[in-house]
C-alpha cells in the first residue's frame, strides 16, 4: 500500500498536475495570485475541501445512489466550502477581505467535483483523503509559483514585506502593473505548463 | 446499483440534513468572532483615517479598543443634517451598505457623478474626542464609484471642517497597483494638511492628473493615482458629493456655526 499512497499523494504536483495538465480551476488561479498571501490560504483552503470532500464521499461511495450522486457530492462541497468561507472569516478576518468571493466560489472549482466523481467514488476512503490533499497541493503549488512572480514583479513584495523598494516608496523599482493584471496569470500558467511539459513530454497531448 | 425511489429520497433528506446542521452550527457559532471582527476592522479604519493609528500598523483587538476609547460615535440624518439620538440603528453594528439597500432605511440618491445610487438615511460620524472632551477631529463616511466598483471609506477632517487630517478606504475592488493605490499610505499621507473646502465653503478637493504642489501653496489639489484616472476621479466625485449638499455638508456646517457660537 506504502507506494501507491505516495504516488497518489505526489503524482498531483507535478505527473498529473490538475491546473498544468487537466487545465482545471485555472479562474480563481487568475484572481487570487496577486499576492502570496492570499494564494497560500486559497491553496490551504483548497486541499482542506478537496480532501474532506473526496474523505466524505468515498466514505459515502457504497450508499449514494448513483441517479443523485452528483447533487450529493455538491452538496458535500457546498457545505464545506461555507464552513472554509466562515472559519475565515471568523480567524482570518483581512485575508478572507481580500479573498471575497473566491473562497466561496472553490464550490465551482472543477477540480474538487472532479476528484470527488472521478476518483473518490472509485477508492476507499484514506486513498481518496490523500487524493484530495495531492491534487489540492498540485494545485496549490502553481497558485504560489505564480502568485511569488506576480508579487514580487508587480509589487516589488513578498507575503507584503518590500523585498524591491519600488519608485512610489522613494525606491528604484519600477512595478510591472501588467503583473497585476489577470492576464499575466495567463501567461504564467502557460509558461508554466509550456516548462512542465518539456520536461516530462509524455505530457504533451497527441495531436487529433 | 438501482435503488428504490424510497431510499434515494431517504437518502437525499439525510444528507441535507447532516450538511444542514454542519453549516448552520459553524455559522452560528462563528458569528460573534466574525461580527467582532467587522467592528473592529471599521474602528481600526477610523483609527487609520484619523492618524491615531498608522497605516501600515497592524494592532491587536485590546489596542484597537484601547484607542478607540476617544472615539464618540453620533447618528446625523443625512437629508438634514440634525444628530438624532434616537435612530433605529445599532451604531456598532450598522452597515451603510445594508442599510442603502434596505427600504426603510435607504432612498434614492438625489442625481450625483459620483455614481451613487442610494444612500442609508443615517450615517455614523465619528467625533475624535481631545483630552478636555472637546473634539478635534470629525470623521465622516464616504462612498462612491470607482471604475469597478464602490469605493468605502473614512475622511478625517480638523474641528475646522475643512483641513484634512487623513482618508482611508476600508472596502474597494479597484485593480491592485493602480486604481488600488488608493491603498497607499504614501498617496493617503498626501492628503493630509489640505483644506476640503475654499474660502466660501464650497467643496474644493480634487484629484488632479499629474502632480500637486505642496499643501501650504496648493491645498486644494491632490496627486493623482497613476493608470488609475477614473478611480482618481472617482475620489474626486465622491468628494464633491459628501462634503456638498447632499452628503454631509449640512452637518458639517452645523457642526462649524455650533462650534462658534
Amino acid at each position: 500500500m506504502a507506494t501507491p499512497m505516495k504516488k497518489v499523494l505526489l503524482d498531483p504536483l507535478f505527473e498529473n498536475n490538475p491546473i498544468a495538465l487537466q487545465v482545471l480551476g485555472i479562474c480563481s488561479a487568475l484572481a487570487v495570485t496577486t499576492k502570496m498571501e492570499t494564494a497560500l490560504v486559497m491553496a490551504v483552503a483548497v486541499v482542506a475541501v478537496t480532501a474532506l470532500s473526496n474523505l466524505s464521499v468515498s466514505a459515502l461511495r457504497n450508499y449514494i445512489p448513483s441517479s443523485i450522486r452528483i447533487i450529493v457530492q455538491l452538496t458535500i462541497i457546498a457545505s464545506l466550502v461555507i464552513v472554509a468561507d466562515q472559519i475565515l472569516k471568523a480567524y482570518l478576518f483581512e485575508i478572507s477581505k481580500q479573498l471575497s468571493v473566491f473562497v466561496g466560489l472553490i464550490i465551482t472549482n472543477c477540480i474538487v467535483m472532479g476528484r470527488a466523481e472521478g476518483f473518490a467514488m472509485q477508492n476507499p476512503p484514506m486513498a481518496s483523503f490523500v487524493d484530495g490533499v495531492g491534487n489540492g497541493l498540485g494545485y496549490g503549488v502553481i497558485l504560489v509559483v505564480v502568485a511569488f512572480i506576480r508579487e514580487l514583479t508587480g509589487s516589488g513584495k513578498l507575503f507584503g514585506a518590500t523585498i524591491l523598494q519600488t519608485v512610489n516608496e522613494g525606491g528604484w523599482y519600477v512595478p510591472n502593473g501588467l503583473m497585476l493584471t489577470s492576464s499575466a496569470a495567463f501567461f504564467l500558467i502557460g509558461l508554466f505548463i509550456w516548462g512542465l511539459r518539456t520536461w516530462k513530454p509524455d505530457q504533451v497531448e497527441t495531436e487529433d | 446499483m438501482q435503488r428504490s425511489v424510497g431510499y434515494i429520497i431517504m437518502f437525499a433528506t439525510l444528507i441535507c440534513v447532516v450538511c444542514a446542521v454542519l453549516v448552520s452550527s459553524a455559522a452560528v457559532g462563528l458569528k460573534d468572532r466574525q461580527v467582532e471582527n467587522q467592528a473592529l476592522d471599521k474602528q481600526l479604519n477610523i483609527l487609520r483615517a484619523s492618524g491615531l493609528a498608522l497605516p501600515t500598523e497592524q494592532l491587536s483587538r485590546e489596542e484597537i479598543q484601547s484607542r478607540f476609547a476617544t472615539v464618540k460615535a453620533v447618528v446625523v440624518e443625512l437629508q438634514t443634517g440634525n444628530v438624532v439620538e434616537d435612530a433605529p440603528i445599532d451604531v456598532a453594528t450598522f452597515s451603510v451598505q445594508k442599510a442603502a439597500g434596505s427600504p426603510d432605511l435607504g432612498y434614492v440618491a438625489p442625481d450625483n457623478n459620483a455614481g451613487i445610487s442610494r444612500l442609508s438615511k443615517y450615517q455614523v460620524v465619528y467625533q475624535v474626542l481631545g483630552e478636555d472632551g472637546g473634539v478635534q477631529m470629525v470623521v465622516i463616511p464616504i462612498k462612491g464609484y470607482g471604475l469597478w466598483s464602490t469605493l468605502y471609506g473614512f475622511l478625517a477632517l480638523d474641528r475646522d471642517t475643512t483641513t484634512i487630517r487623513g482618508i482611508t478606504y476600508y472596502q474597494h475592488g479597484e485593480t491592485p497597483g493602480l486604481g488600488g493605490e488608493v491603498d497607499n499610505p504614501l498617496w493617503k499621507s498626501m492628503w493630509t494638511g489640505r483644506k476640503a473646502y475654499d474660502e466660501n465653503w464650497a467643496p474644493a478637493i480634487t484629484v488632479i492628473k499629474g502632480q500637486a504642489g505642496p499643501a501650504s501653496s496648493d491645498p486644494y489639489r491632490v496627486d493623482g493615482l497613476s493608470g488609475a484616472t477614473i478611480t482618481s476621479r472617482g475620489v474626486s466625485n465622491m468628494m464633491e458629493f459628501w462634503l456638498g449638499e447632499n452628503g454631509l455638508g449640512p452637518y458639517l456646517k452645523a457642526f462649524r456655526e455650533g462650534q462658534k457660537g
